[in-house]
């Protein structure tokens, strides 16, 4: 079972954002390959902005914290990736600002994210971005919301999407631009998405 | 002076920003409001939601403003930054699809006419038409 308390969305957010900063290195290589080599940087300036303003954030009632995560996104990262996650993130605060409780209506908030990314990336699955692992994960979250191994599931779907993009053509964003060659390398983007996700699942997983 | 439409130039880089700027100067004058901006909040290549949204504030016209940008995350992080202007602006910024040199130049040589933002805009895509 999913919950966000208060006292543990510092926490939560902590180990998400320490954990794709851990991520960086990893995710510069996927982005030399078919980008240009600064997802890494990009994500551990945002996240370490995030992190330097935790304790201001935390405090925040849940849907204004996560809002204001994702606009600390967007003002620091710097590239495409930081209005597309900050999108999400605050679309997600939204969702819970605007009445939505969790853990009921994950699966509905999750798509308010998943909707803001698509719309401000004018995107959808299969164009071996980010989204090729959210999507997969708002499925099993609206199928599985309420079994007990849900977090192992969501786990499985975003491990196994991040593959997916191997063999896709990039259609959007800076891969593009390599059109075939883009064909054989996993998605940056996508791969920060599964960071991210698998930080979250460990961490509810730790104190559930 | 009477307004004209202002002209944003958002690169990655900060020279390309900056350079493109100076061509429009020597090109089309001093009588079109450009502002440019370039680089991520380290100073490295990337563009910056903040500095996009200062250059918009400088060249601000009630003519509107028209931003010329040059990959993916320059546009994406300059609709972010129209987004967050006040809801009256908001309508009065467009950002163009045209190559950032060329479409700066064209724009601008528009603007110095007294056009209208759209006619602005169309000029500066024009050039994209393919």
């Amino acid at each position: 079972m999913i919950r966000l308390e208060p006292a543990m969305l510092a926490s939560l957010i902590a180990a998400g954002a320490e954990q794709v900063i851990a991520s960086a290195p990893e995710l510069t290589r996927l982005d030399q390959a078919i980008g240009d080599g600064d997802h890494g940087a990009n994500m551990k300036r945002g996240c370490e902005a995030i992190l330097s303003k935790l304790d201001a954030i935390a405090v925040l009632p849940t849907g204004q914290a996560i809002k204001s995560l994702g606009m600390t996104l967007v003002m620091t990262v710097g590239g495409a990736s930081g209005p597309l996650y900050g999108s999400f993130f605050v679309a997600f605060g939204e969702a819970i600002a605007g009445g939505r409780g969790l853990p009921e209506d994950l699966a509905e908030i999750f798509a308010a994210g998943v909707a803001a990314v698509a719309s401000r990336g004018r995107s959808r699955a299969g164009e071996k971005t980010m989204l090729d692992v959210l999507v997969p994960v708002l499925e099993t979250l609206r199928d599985d919301t309420g079994r007990p191994d849900l977090l192992q599931r969501v786990r499985a779907t975003a491990a196994e999407s991040v593959k997916r993009t191997a063999p896709m053509l990039a259609t959007k964003g800076r891969a593009s631009f390599l059109g075939e060659r883009s064909v054989g390398h996993i998605d940056p983007g996508a791969r920060s998405s599964c960071v991210l996700i698998h930080a979250i699942c460990t961490h509810l997983e730790a104190h559930s | 002076m009477s307004d004209t439409v202002g002209i944003v130039i958002v690169s990655h880089s900060q020279d390309i920003a900056k350079g493109t700027a100076d061509m429009v100067r020597e090109m089309v004058g001093d009588e079109v409001k450009v502002a440019f901006c370039g680089g991520n909040p380290d100073g490295g290549l990337g563009t910056n939601v903040t500095l996009i949204a200062k250059a918009i504030e400088t060249v601000w016209s009630p003519m509107g403003v028209a931003i010329l940008v040059d990959l993916g995350g320059a546009e994406i992080n300059s609709e972010m930054a129209v987004e967050m202007l006040p809801p009256q602006r908001r309508d009065r910024v467009v950002v163009c699809n045209a190559p950032i040199v060329e479409g700066a130049v064209m724009a601008a040589t528009e603007a110095a006419g007294g056009s209208p933002l759209e006619k602005v805009r169309s000029v500066a895509e024009e050039l994209s038409a393919s």
